[in-house]
């Protein structure tokens, strides 16, 4: 089982995620540069957070053109897994792997804090060691991560149980108050419709140790390298 | 030649920062002020060999795949020779 992290220039969470993987998760892991290309020898890639091209034109807009994603398309539609956290989140928005988009926070600051996100599905590779209807508390910081779509997307989202996080209070309640950006029906993370692809813009590998406030994050990477070590 | 290409908002997606530039303006004392939405504008130089048929061709591919983001913006392409 061997993990990948995708470094951008402007990357900043990729330290971050190499670390979970590394003293969390136990797995071997690598940093891929965004001009390298092979992907083969990866079972799940991760995307970072971070500002990738200083955010210029939209967030994620440019990294969308890096060499590394044609092969990351590829890598994806033969179903591996791919896990975009924050900007990682917007690239894939922008790459078209994740519907909708990710714009401006209501309030138009960058928030930097710890949110209650509330587990709304179990079922996916990422999420199955969580329980539905649970409540993580991860931090977010970005400044565009309200999640915009149109009727029928959300629509389909939700038939189709792809929401996999929002914005709750302490009690699970997906509340407006609770929404710190936004984002439409407080989604905070969605996958693809092959549940093999996910997205979203808490931080689940900065809580990880409770020297940071949370280590809900854990059983999110928990989950991912159970469902490798299962397909193994 | 040249091809400006201006990229808006889709009306229907919500504008934090417009929202904001008119309350500043509002505070100014300006009055009467329905709406503000902000949007991006690029010019495009280009080299004289094309048409304009092809410069607007190309700056129309240029705009959908790169300029703007089709779910939430619109645009719209000038050429100026």
């Amino acid at each position: 089982m061997k993990f990948g992290v995708i470094v951008f220039p402007g990357s900043n969470c990729d330290h971050d995620a190499y670390h979970v993987i590394s003293k969390h998760v136990g797995q071997p892991v690598d940093f891929i540069w965004h001009r390298d290309t092979d992907l083969s020898s990866y079972d799940a890639v991760i995307i970072p957070g971070g500002f990738s091209y200083g955010d210029y034109l939209r967030a994620g807009a440019l990294a969308r053109f890096s060499p590394v994603m044609n092969s990351l398309q590829r890598f994806a539609a033969k179903g591996n897994l791919v896990l975009g956290i924050c900007n990682g989140f917007q690239i894939l928005c922008e790459a078209g792997l994740l519907p909708g988009a990710l714009i401006r926070n209501r309030d138009l600051h960058f928030i930097c804090e710890h949110v209650n996100v509330r587990v709304e599905s179990a079922y996916t590779p990422f999420t199955h060691e969580l329980k539905a209807g649970s409540v993580l508390r991860m931090p977010i910081a970005h400044a565009d991560g309200n999640f915009v779509c149109d009727d029928a997307t959300l629509d389909e989202l939700r038939r189709e149980d792809r929401i996999i996080f929002r914005y709750c209070d302490r009690d699970g309640q997906p509340t407006d108050a609770a929404n710190p950006n936004g984002s439409r029906d407080n989604i905070a993370g969605i996958c693809n419709r092959e549940r093999n692809v996910m997205g979203l813009m808490p931080h689940p590998e900065r809580a990880c140790e409770d020297l940071l406030g949370s280590s809900d994050g854990r059983d999110l990477f928990r989950s991912l390298a159970g469902t490798l070590a299962a397909a193994a | 030649m040249k091809a400006k290409v201006y990229v808006t908002l889709k009306p229907s997606v919500l504008d934090p920062q417009g929202k904001a530039i008119k309350h500043s303006i509002e505070l100014l004392g300006y009055n009467g002020i329905s709406d503000i939405r902000q949007g991006k504008y690029f010019e495009i130089a280009i080299d004289g060999s094309q048409t304009a048929a092809q410069a607007r061709e190309e700056a129309t591919r240029m705009a959908h795949d790169v300029l703007s983001n089709p779910i939430i913006e619109d645009f719209r392409v000038e050429i100026e020779e």
